[in-house]
């Protein structure tokens, strides 16, 4: 299973909300680029300082809202993310912590759908969660496209990398 | 009470400020969305939640239909656009369906790959003048 950024649907209301979570680990490669140590121009060495990237936090948050989407047509609509229209992660998550993606349906119509999402993160040390980032976006649903490009029949967007995922929140039966 | 046109002008530039991501002061009634604003195809979607939240009251919801504002599927209908031009029969139906926009300037050349220019600020504060008053 490639490029899936969340781990588990832990909560759904249809049309209306769903949470998910990915706990950040060590065992990512990712992280180990993210940063590595680096050797500085006046030749001291900063230690690797291994982050979640926010970019990947983005992704997360939109593969949540992306299957809250899908879900309201029963994912026969090809939903692809449109645009970002705010973002903001107020601190580094670091390898040992869980990311809870909380988003809600805003406004839904034939040619898309406006999501916003709550960032929240938990820590082992604290043992609460705590809000982290607020991300708001836009899915387009692309056989309603204004240009009228025409697009192959597969459901390219929910496939085989969703189906554990659909299947784990009772979204999709297994085998289907 | 009814909103004034000044509350409405108000309102729209927020609108735009949130959705285009784009200073205050380049909202003027005259700007376009797409040529000076920068809008985007997935934009107008945007602009049409955000002014529906803005406008609706829980008295009278502010619901815009698909195509209401921007005509969007009209120019998919071959009997509206020939050779890339909008016919006579597609400028009529512009006039009725989007009163909003003025067309006089738009069908003296009338590409439709251009009608997007004609989208302006003034634009989406008559529509919602309109549609408030209706």
């Amino acid at each position: 299973m490639r490029w899936m950024w969340i781990d588990r649907v832990t909560v759904f209301e249809p049309r209306k909300r769903l949470v998910a979570v990915k706990s950040v680990s060590l065992a990512e490669e990712h992280l180990h680029q993210h940063f590595a140590a680096e050797r500085t121009a006046d030749g001291t060495t900063l230690p690797p300082r291994p982050v979640m990237p926010s970019s990947l936090i983005l992704e997360g948050m939109a593969q949540t809202a992306g299957i809250l989407v899908g879900s309201v047509h029963d994912f026969r609509e090809k939903v692809v993310l449109a645009k970002v229209v705010s973002a903001t992660v107020e601190r580094d998550i670091l390898p040992g912590e869980t990311l809870r993606y909380d988003a809600t349906l805003e406004r839904m119509d034939e040619m898309g759908a406006s999501t916003v999402g709550i960032v929240d993160r938990f820590s082992f040390v604290d043992h609460a969660w705590a809000p982290v980032g607020r991300i708001e976006l836009m899915f387009s649903h692309l056989d309603q496209n204004r240009a009228g490009v025409a697009f192959p029949e597969e459901n390219f967007v929910f496939g085989e990398n969703f189906r554990t995922i659909l299947e784990g929140a009772g979204l999709r039966r297994a085998g289907v | 009470m009814a909103k004034s046109r000044a509350d409405i002008e108000a309102d729209v530039r927020d609108v735009l400020v949130d959705a285009l991501g784009v200073d205050e002061d380049d909202v003027v009634p005259t700007a376009t969305l797409k040529g000076d604003l920068g809008a985007e195809s997935i934009d107008y979607l945007d602009i049409v939640f955000r002014l529906e939240k803005k406008f609706s009251t829980p008295e009278k919801p502010f619901k815009i239909a698909q195509g209401e504002l921007f005509p969007e599927n009209l120019m998919t209908d071959p009997s509206l656009v020939e050779a890339g031009k909008v016919t006579a029969k597609g400028i009529a139906l512009l006039k009725e369906r989007v009163p909003h926009v003025d067309v006089s300037e738009f069908e003296k050349d009338p590409q439709v790959t251009k009608l997007p220019t004609y989208f302006t600020v003034k634009s989406l504060c008559d529509f919602v003048q309109r549609k408030l008053g209706a």
